[in-house]
C-alpha cells in the first residue's frame, strides 16, 4: 500500500502527481475464501479490515451488489456520538467512538473525524428530565455528556433561536463534546484501501442470489451474479436488504426496512459550528466541510426498498430547522435522497450468530448506524473469527426477542437514532 | 406521497392515513399455549419482502377504518386495496396477472 503523508505528497508533486496508485484492486472472485462478507458498505469493509488486521484472516472477499459505499454509508448525515442510555448500548457506541478517535492514523487515510460537539435540544419538561437522566447514566459509564441551559446552548451554537416565541422553545440541551462528524465516503474508502492492502478482495457488481448450505445445514458458500463462491463462513452486513439476504438461508428476522431521507442545502460560508439535533421536533443539522447544511429527516411511515420517500417528511424537518435557526429560512435546498434502513423492534442492532452454522449477521442499525461503523466492524469481525460474540456485542443477539431481554433504546431514547 | 384508495372513501392523500404494519398476522387464539419462540414470531418477526407486501392502513382522518393494501415495496406502486377481513388478492406486482 502506498503510504500517504506530507512527504509522499511532496514527492508525488515533484513527479506531477502521476505516480499515485489505485487505492484498491478490482479482482475477479476466487473459487474459495475463508470468509465472505456480503455488503461493501462501511460496516462490511470495517469487518474485513479487522478480520485481516486483528485476527489474521486475509482470505476474505467482500461482495457488493452495487458499488463500494453506495448504500447507506454514502447516504447518511455522518453524525457520531455515543451518549446512549443503556449500559449495553453505551459500551457498543463508546467502543466505536474510541476507534473513531484514532481511525485516520489506523487506516493512514483522513476520514475527517471532527469532534465538534453534538448538541441535543430539549423542548419540554419531559425532554429536560430525560436528558439529565442520560447525562448521569453516561457519566456512570465514563462517557462525556453535559447539560447546558438555553443560554449556554446559544453560546455554544450562536445561530440558535432561544426566544420564547417559538412553538417549542429551547429549554436546554445535552452536549457531547467528543461527538461530531466524519467524512462518510472516506470511511468506506479508507477501510477498503486498508483491507485490500492486507489481501482482502473487494468484488463490486456482484449480487448475492442464494446461500448454499450442506446437508447438515451449515453454510457452504454464496451463489452470486458472478458465479458460486465457496466459504465456510458468511457474514451479512447488508443494511436495509438484510431480510432479503437472510431469507435465502430460511432465516426470518425481527426487521422492517424503511426509507430514511436526508437533504443538503446550497453551500455557504462556515455558519454552523456543531451538530444540533432535536428529537421532539425532529431536526438534525450540521455543516459539511464543503459548506452545505446537511439535514436529516425522518423515516417514512411504511416499509419500502425504493430509496426515496415522500416530500412531506422532508418539509416537516425543514419547518423545525427554520424555527430553530431562523437565518436558514432563505437557504435553498440543493438535493434530497433516501436510503433504506433496517429497523428492529427495540431500535438496537443485531450483531450475532444466526441459527444457521457459519452464517453471521450484523443488522438492525436502523437510522443510526454510521456512528457505530468502526466498533460494529470490530466486534463483528471478532464474532466471525472466533465463532462467538465479543463481550460488547454479546447482548445484541436475535434471541433477545424470544427471551424478552430487549435493549429498548426505542422507549428510553429521548434520542434520535 | 402515496395516493391511497380507501375501500370506503375512495382515493385520498397518504397524510390522511396511518400505517399499521404487515397484514394478515392473526393474534394467536390461545396465547398461553404458545412457547417463547412462537410468541416472538408473532410479536416481532416480519416477512419484510422486497416486492409485494400486504399491509394494514387506517383512514385516520377519514372514515377511521382499518383496511389492507397490497403494495410493491420496490416501486411503492399500490396494486390493490381491500377491506379488513378479506383474503389477500392473488395479483402480480403490475396488478394484472393472477399468481399461481
Amino acid at each position: 500500500m502506498q503510504s500517504y503523508s506530507a512527504y509522499s505528497l511532496f514527492k508525488q508533486a515533484l513527479g506531477g502527481h502521476a505516480g499515485w496508485q489505485r487505492q484498491w484492486r478490482s479482482p475477479e472472485p476466487k473459487a474459495e475464501y475463508d470468509v465472505i462478507i456480503v455488503g461493501a458498505g462501511g460496516h462490511g469493509l470495517a469487518t474485513a479490515h479487522y478480520l485481516a488486521k486483528e485476527h489474521g484472516i486475509t482470505k476474505v472477499a467482500v461482495v457488493e451488489k452495487g458499488w463500494l459505499g453506495g448504500g447507506n454509508t454514502g447516504r447518511n448525515t455522518t453524525i457520531i456520538r455515543s451518549n446512549y442510555l443503556f449500559d449495553e448500548s453505551a459500551a457498543l457506541y463508546e467502543h466505536a467512538l474510541k476507534l473513531w478517535e484514532g481511525l485516520s492514523q489506523d487506516l493512514n487515510y483522513n476520514v475527517m473525524y471532527s469532534p465538534r460537539g453534538v448538541l441535543m435540544l430539549a423542548h419540554n419538561i419531559h425532554d429536560v428530565q430525560s436528558f439529565k437522566r442520560h447525562v448521569h447514566a453516561n457519566r456512570l459509564n465514563g462517557i462525556d455528556n453535559e447539560w447546558l441551559s438555553a443560554e449556554e446552548c446559544k453560546e455554544f451554537c450562536p445561530p440558535l433561536n432561544i426566544g420564547g416565541a417559538m412553538r417549542y422553545p429551547i429549554l436546554g440541551g445535552a452536549l457531547q463534546r467528543r461527538g461530531g462528524t466524519a467524512r462518510h465516503d472516506a470511511v468506506a474508502w479508507g477501510y477498503a484501501r486498508a483491507a485490500d492492502a492486507r489481501g482482502v478482495d473487494i468484488i463490486e457488481n456482484c449480487e448475492v442470489t442464494g446461500i448454499r448450505r450442506s446437508v447438515n445445514g451449515a453454510v457452504e458458500g454464496v451463489e452470486t451474479s458472478r458465479g458460486f463462491i465457496r466459504a465456510k463462513k458468511v457474514g451479512v452486513s447488508a443494511a436495509g436488504h438484510t431480510s432479503v439476504v437472510l431469507s435465502m438461508a430460511g432465516v426470518r428476522l425481527p426487521l422492517e426496512s424503511y426509507p430514511l431521507q436526508a437533504l443538503v442545502s446550497e453551500p455557504v460560508k462556515p455558519a454552523f459550528p456543531c451538530v444540533v439535533m432535536s428529537n421532539t421536533i425532529h431536526a438534525y443539522i450540521s455543516q459539511s466541510d464543503k459548506g452545505e447544511m446537511v439535514i436529516g429527516a425522518g423515516t417514512d411511515a411504511y416499509t419500502s426498498y425504493s430509496q426515496r420517500g415522500a416530500l412531506h417528511i422532508a418539509s416537516h424537518t425543514l419547518d423545525a430547522i427554520c424555527e430553530l435557526v431562523p437565518m436558514f429560512r432563505r437557504l435553498r435546498m440543493l438535493r434530497n435522497w433516501g436510503g433504506i434502513v433496517d429497523v428492529t423492534p427495540d431500535r438496537s442492532p443485531i450483531i450475532a450468530k444466526t441459527p444457521v452454522p457459519g452464517l453471521y449477521v450484523n443488522c438492525g442499525w436502523g437510522t443510526g448506524g454510521f456512528k457505530a461503523t468502526p466498533g460494529s466492524g470490530n466486534v463483528f469481525a471478532w464474532t466471525i473469527a472466533k465463532d462467538e460474540p465479543h463481550k460488547i456485542n454479546a447482548p445484541f443477539t436475535i434471541e433477545r426477542f424470544r427471551d424478552g431481554i430487549l435493549i429498548d433504546e426505542a422507549a428510553a431514547a429521548a434520542v434520535a437514532h | 406521497m402515496l395516493l391511497i384508495i380507501c375501500p370506503h372513501c375512495g382515493p385520498r392523500a397518504e397524510l390522511e392515513f396511518s400505517y399499521g404494519g404487515e397484514a394478515h398476522i392473526a393474534r394467536p387464539i390461545d396465547p398461553t399455549g404458545l412457547d417463547d419462540e412462537a410468541w416472538a414470531t408473532f410479536l416481532y418477526k416480519r416477512s419484510n419482502p422486497r416486492g409485494l407486501h400486504a399491509e394494514r392502513w387506517r383512514h385516520l382522518h377519514g372514515c377511521g377504518r382499518f383496511f389492507n393494501v397490497l403494495r410493491d415495496t420496490i416501486s411503492d406502486t399500490i396494486v390493490a386495496t381491500y377491506p379488513a377481513g378479506q383474503k389477500r388478492p392473488e395479483l402480480s406486482s403490475d396488478g394484472k396477472e393472477t399468481m399461481r
